[in-house]
């Protein structure tokens, strides 16, 4: 009889009803975007900005250090790493959230008598080391690191299909100082000796870059003669945005109690990164690049307050819509609701009845609305990112639970109009 | 034996005192017509007897029992177990068949049963319209619904509100026929009515005016 009942309300009401599960797909189709962008916004934004650059560097701690370390002479005047250290990136806690480095050399060469900067680093570089028995394994290089950079003839270094490591990139700029191009071979004299590098690439960078030629980090090594050492490594890494523990601990992390320790360590925040780089290479000193740090986690908490507050008006929005037709259907149905209570039926039953038929309208708008969520979560995620948005198992769950809230509190208003009805009013028509 | 004593009952919405200091005894097994213009405090006195709604001032006892300071939810309770109801407008539900309209009083009371339920259409003449929809039945045919369900539960009162106002002599006849039939086998009737013929019927006339008996008299012509 209930089932009837609640079948015979679909049947009759079925305009309102199709009106409820409109309002609700509506609303958890926002929710299941926003939630679905919000949930992989981070990863998304963090790739995006990764593709301007790296966001910590590495360099030597100190002249001194160093050169007591590799037990160079009185008169080296260089700051140096060995190019080996960089293996130990991959070796950190949070080596994952580490999407691309490369190390980096550099010195200043002669070509065509003019001074240029030639810089050595990786391209795509295969690294594969062991270590304690684990391999690790990555390929990295400017490809990641330099995205941005518009090949203007021939194509990137390619580390691992080329023979040898004489071949070069040269910036636009210098290309048209030197009417250089693709294909060409240059004859570059630095401190220790000559090389002739093929020109694989000419980029267009947009910045200073585009005067110097880059090359590999061996080539640059044999012209001053410092095998196995780099300055610097640019890393660029996932990061969470800093709070008020971070900054404490960028401060001194000695400070921080035995539980923010803890916290901070295990949170993947540039300081932390930086201070775990900086335990596995202790002769080197990893810093934040603060300004594009620092813009990740202003992007990624305004984006996400911006969609919190989209889902906020979206879910209330729905609220609200679910409470006037509720209200309206219960009004529509005051002498049924009241002849079922004259014959005996109790205001819980009227409300489980009523609530009833609302839920099952919900849970077919909520359905709808989540596969609707999906669709617009690709929408957004090919027009913002450029990638698809992967379907978060979490959000189908928090969306469940928000639609019945919304329902149940939208249900509200037409529940106390139900607990005010009196048959005594409705069927005699009052006295 | 007394079913139902009204003592002293008053219900004032604002000024308006509907019922004033009204007090009527009612038998077990009493066929009784309240009658009286409108506004005279009919619907009024048949909501509190239906328990309803509570008066405002006064005592209701219904089988021994003072009733008038009971919760809704025993109020709701008492109807349903002891109380039948016939509406002028007859309030069927529109998307449910005739025997499913007469099931909804049982699946409130205790269990739906559509054995007993077309047994009580069969009572009102009705079985061969089990499967009709309000819609398909006449104005009488749907009056005599409202009875099968009224009393489907075996109440002990059968409450009855213009239950002939919206129907033609014939089906007027119909539903006097049954109420007949349910007085002699010993059911109460409360039968409210402006309708002198309707009320000449009862055993016995209460007349009320603005909100106050102004006779009760046993009906001499009663036919029983």
């Amino acid at each position: 009889m209930f089932l009837r009942m609640v079948c015979g309300t679909f049947y009759r009401q079925w305009k309102k009803m199709l009106m409820i599960a409109l309002t609700v797909a509506l609303g958890a189709s926002i929710a299941t975007a926003m939630l679905n962008v919000m949930l992989g916004v981070g990863d998304k934004i963090n790739e995006e900005l990764k593709t301007y650059g790296s966001n910590i560097t590495v360099v030597p701690q100190s002249e001194s250090v160093i050169s007591k370390l590799y037990e160079l002479d009185e008169d080296v005047r260089y700051d140096y790493l060995k190019e080996e250290s960089v293996n130990e990136l991959l070796t950190i806690f949070w080596a994952n959230n580490i999407v691309d480095f490369a190390p980096e050399t550099d010195t200043t060469v002669t070509l065509d008598g003019n001074e240029v900067r030639l810089i050595g680093s990786w391209f795509n570089h295969h690294l594969e080391f062991i270590k304690k028995g684990t391999t690790y394994q990555r390929d990295t290089g400017l490809v990641n690191l330099r995205s941005w950079w518009d090949i203007k003839s021939g194509k990137w270094l390619d580390e691992q299909e080329l023979n040898g490591t004489d071949y070069c990139m040269v910036g636009e700029t210098l290309a048209n100082e030197k009417k250089l191009s693709a294909g060409d071979t240059i004859r570059v004299k630095g401190e220790h000796g000559t090389k002739e590098l093929e020109i694989v690439g000419i980029f267009e960078s947009g910045d200073d870059e585009d005067k110097c030629i880059f090359t590999t980090v061996t080539a640059v090594q044999e012209l001053t003669d410092t095998s196995g050492l780099i300055k610097k490594i640019e890393v660029s890494a996932i990061t969470s945005p800093d709070d008020e523990l971070a900054v404490k601990a960028a401060k001194n992390p000695s400070l921080l109690t035995g539980d923010e320790y803890d916290l901070w360590y295990c949170t993947a925040y540039v300081s932390s990164i930086c201070f775990q780089i900086q335990e596995a290479v202790p002769e080197a000193a990893a810093s934040a690049v603060r300004q594009i740090a620092d813009s990740e986690g202003k992007i990624l908490e305004k984006t996400e307050l911006l969609m919190s507050l989209i889902t906020l008006m979206s879910l209330i929005g729905a609220t609200l819509g679910i409470s006037n037709l509720v209200t309206s259907g219960v009004m529509e149905r005051s002498q049924e609701l009241a002849l079922l209570k004259a014959v005996g039926a109790k205001n819980g039953q009227i409300t489980r009845l009523v609530l009833t038929e609302t839920i099952l309208t919900a849970v077919v708008g909520a359905v709808a609305g989540y596969f609707m969520g999906y669709a617009f979560a690709q929408i957004i995620g090919q027009t913002v990112f450029n990638s698809s948005i992967e379907m978060n198992g979490m959000v189908a769950f928090i969306v469940a639970v928000l639609i019945v809230l919304v329902t149940l509190v939208g249900s509200i208003p037409a529940i106390r109009l139900v607990l005010r009805l009196r048959p005594s009013e409705v069927l005699h028509g009052g006295h | 034996m007394s079913l139902l004593e009204l003592k002293n009952i008053s219900k004032i919405y604002g000024d308006l005192h509907a019922l004033d200091n009204v007090s009527l005894n009612i038998e077990k097994g009493e066929w009784i017509a309240i009658m009286g213009p409108s506004g005279s405090g009919k619907s009024t006195m048949m909501n509190i007897i239906g328990c309803l709604d509570r008066p405002s001032t006064g005592e209701v006892i219904f089988d021994g029992k003072d009733i008038s300071k009971e919760s809704r939810r025993r109020l709701t309770e008492l109807h349903r177990d002891k109380i039948g109801l016939v509406f002028q407008q007859f309030h069927l539900i529109n998307y449910l068949n005739a025997v499913e309209n007469v099931m909804v009083a049982q699946y409130y009371h205790s269990m739906p049963d559509e054995k007993e339920a077309l047994a009580a259409l069969e009572r009102v003449g009705l079985k061969d319209r089990a499967k009709h929809l309000p819609s398909q039945l006449s104005g009488g045919e749907q009056q005599r619904v409202c009875i099968a369900r009224a009393l489907i539960n075996s109440p002990e009162l059968i409450l009855a509100d213009e239950p002939t106002g919206n129907l033609d002599e014939a089906n007027e006849n119909i539903v006097l026929g049954i109420f007949r039939q349910l007085h002699k086998e010993g059911t109460s009737l409360i039968v409210v009515t402006h309708d002198p013929e309707v009320g000449e019927e009862a055993q016995r006339i209460v007349r009320l005016d603005h909100g106050k008996i102004t006779s009760d008299r046993k009906n001499e012509g009663f036919k029983g």
